[in-house]
C-alpha cells in the first residue's frame, strides 16, 4: 500500500526532470568519432588514394554491397577504377573497415543520407572519396610497404633498413 | 430555449475536454516519463486531436464478417450515450446544468451500471475468443466495483441528508465532505478507475495478454466511440469526485464557480493519468479479492460508522 503511494509520488516528480528527448531535426545527437555511419575512401598524407583495390572489403562484406576494379598506374600502384557501394544494400556493419588492410575505406559518424530515389543510394567513387585521411592520421600504406611504386624508393621506407648486398662478403 | 442552449453546452463542453483529453494524456505521460509527446502539429502540438480525429474519420470501418452485426454496432454506441445522459444531472453550477434531479446520484449509478452491457455486447458480438475474456473480466470487474461504489457514495448522501448533487454541493458549505469521509473517497476513486477500466484496472484490455480486449475487432470510429467513451468516463468520475467529496463550484470567491469546478475535475483527470503512468497492472484474481475482501467490508463500515455518528450527533 505504502509503496504504491510512494510509487505514485516518484513518478509525479518525474515532472521537474530534464527531459531525455533530443528534438533531432532542430537539435544534433550527439554520435562518438566510432559511430558506424556514411562509408567514405579516405587519402593518404600525400593526397593519393589510399585504396589499394585488393577487394577484402567486397569480401568481408555480409550484404555484397561494394563492388570496385582494380587498375594499375605507369608505376604499378594499384587503385580501384571504379568503388561503388549501394548503400540501400548497405547494413553499415564495418567489416569492410576492420578487413581494409590501408585503412581506406572507414565508416563516419553520419547517417543522414534520405533519398527519394533508390537509384540515388549508390554511391560512386567520386561520392565516396574524400580530401583527407579520416580517422587514421599519418599513415600511408606504401611507406610500410617494401615494394617500390613511385611512392619511396627501396629501403628508404619507415622501419625499414637499406637493402643488403647479397654479392658482398662483409657484415 | 434555455434549457436546450444548456444542453448544448454540456455537450460542447465535455466532448471538447474528451477530445482534448486524447492530447493531454499523452503529453502528461511524456512529462513523467522524460520525453515530450506530440509536439509536431501546430503550436506545441495542440492541433494533434483534430490530426488524429481526421484519421480515425477516414480509417475503414470494418466490421467482422463473423461478428453479430447489429449487436457489434450497438455496443459503442451504448457506452456514449450512458455516460452523456449521466452529464445530464452533473451540476456544474448552482444554474449551470441540465436536469435538477432529486435522484442524481442514483441516476448515475444506474446509468453506470448500463455502461456494463457496451463492453460485455461488444466483446461477445465481436466473436473473438480474446474479445469474450476480455469482455468477462470487464463485466466481472464492473459488477463487483460497482457494489461498493454505490455505498461508498451513501455516507456522503447521509451526511447531505439527500440524492440530488446540487443540494450535495450546497450540504459542503461549511467543510468539504473528504475530510469526514475521506474512507469513502479513496473506495469511491479507487471503484472510479475500475468502472472506467483506466490503468492500473484496464484488465479488460490487458493488452499484454489479450490484444486489446473487448474491443479488438473495433477499427475506427467505432473503436473511436470506445476510446473517446473512456475519457469521458474519466470525466464524468472526476466531476463526480470533485461534487461529492471537494465541494462542487465552491471556493474562494476571486475565481468564477465555473472554474472552481473545472479546476478540481482537471485535478482528478490529471491524477487519473498519473496513475496510468506509475502503476502496474494487477493480477486479476488480486483485483477481485481486494474489491470483496477489502473494499467491500470497508464501505460497509464506513456506512455503519457515519449513521452511527450521525444519530449520536441529531
Amino acid at each position: 500500500m505504502f509503496s504504491i503511494i510512494r510509487s505514485i509520488w516518484y513518478t509525479f516528480l518525474h515532472a521537474f526532470h530534464k527531459r531525455e528527448t533530443i528534438l533531432y531535426p532542430e537539435e544534433k545527437p550527439y554520435l562518438p568519432a566510432r559511430y558506424r555511419g556514411r562509408i567514405i575512401l579516405s587519402r593518404d598524407p600525400d593526397g593519393n588514394e589510399r585504396c589499394v583495390a585488393c577487394y577484402l572489403c567486397a569480401a568481408a562484406c555480409p550484404v555484397d554491397c561494394i563492388s570496385l576494379q582494380a587498375a594499375e598506374d605507369e608505376n604499378g600502384r594499384r587503385y580501384p577504377e571504379f568503388f561503388r557501394i549501394n548503400f540501400s544494400r548497405c547494413i553499415f556493419c564495418g567489416y569492410c573497415e576492420e578487413a581494409c588492410p590501408t585503412y581506406a575505406i572507414q565508416l563516419t559518424p553520419d547517417f543522414e543520407m534520405g533519398e527519394y530515389d533508390r537509384q540515388n543510394m549508390v554511391y560512386e567513387k567520386e561520392h565516396l572519396l574524400i580530401n583527407g585521411e579520416g580517422k587514421y592520421h599519418g599513415y600511408n600504406f606504401y611507406k610500410a610497404a617494401g615494394v617500390d611504386f613511385g611512392v619511396k624508393g627501396k629501403g628508404e621506407g619507415e622501419n625499414e633498413q637499406p637493402p643488403v648486398d647479397t654479392k658482398s662478403l662483409m657484415p | 430555449m434555455l434549457n436546450i442552449l444548456i444542453i448544448a453546452g454540456v455537450l460542447f463542453i465535455v466532448l471538447t475536454i474528451a477530445a482534448g483529453l486524447i492530447y493531454v494524456e499523452r503529453r502528461l505521460l511524456g512529462l513523467w516519463q522524460d520525453r515530450y509527446g506530440p509536439n509536431r502539429v501546430g503550436p506545441f502540438g495542440l492541433t494533434q486531436v483534430v490530426a488524429d480525429m481526421i484519421k480515425i474519420f477516414f480509417k475503414e470501418d470494418w466490421v467482422p464478417p463473423f461478428s453479430d452485426r447489429p449487436v457489434f454496432v450497438m455496443a459503442p454506441a451504448i457506452l456514449i450515450a450512458t455516460i452523456l445522459l449521466t452529464f445530464a444531472v452533473v451540476p456544474f453550477t448552482s444554474v449551470f446544468n441540465v436536469l435538477d434531479s432529486n435522484i442524481a446520484v442514483l441516476f448515475f449509478l444506474g446509468n453506470s451500471s448500463l455502461g456494463v452491457y457496451s463492453v460485455v455486447l461488444g466483446g461477445w458480438a465481436s466473436n473473438n475468443k480474446y474479445s469474450l475474456l476480455g469482455a468477462m473480466r470487464a463485466s466481472a470487474q464492473m459488477l463487483t466495483y460497482e457494489v461498493f461504489m454505490g455505498l461508498s457514495l451513501m455516507g456522503v448522501v447521509m451526511m447531505a441528508d439527500s440524492f440530488n448533487l446540487r443540494d450535495i454541493v450546497e450540504a459542503q458549505k461549511t467543510g468539504w465532505f473528504i475530510i469526514p469521509q475521506f474512507i469513502g473517497f479513496v473506495i469511491f476513486l479507487i471503484a472510479g478507475i475500475a468502472e472506467t477500466h483506466r490503468l492500473p484496472f484496464d484488465i479488460p484490455e490487458a493488452e499484454g495478454e489479450l490484444v486489446a480486449g473487448y474491443h479488438s475487432e473495433y477499427s475506427g470510429m467505432k473503436f473511436g466511440m470506445f476510446f473517446v467513451g473512456e475519457y469521458l468516463g474519466v470525466t464524468l468520475i472526476s466531476a463526480l469526485i470533485a461534487i461529492m467529496f471537494f465541494g462542487g463550484w465552491l471556493g474562494p470567491s476571486f475565481l468564477p464557480p465555473v472554474v472552481w469546478f473545472f479546476l478540481k475535475t482537471g485535478f482528478f483527470i490529471c491524477f487519473f493519468i498519473l496513475l496510468r503512468a506509475s502503476l502496474p497492472r494487477p493480477r486479476y484474481d488480486q483485483l477481485m479479492s481486494v474489491g470483496w475482501k477489502i473494499l467491500l467490508p470497508l464501505a460497509l463500515i464506513n456506512i455503519l460508522v457515519t449513521g452511527a455518528l450521525l444519530l449520536y450527533l441529531k
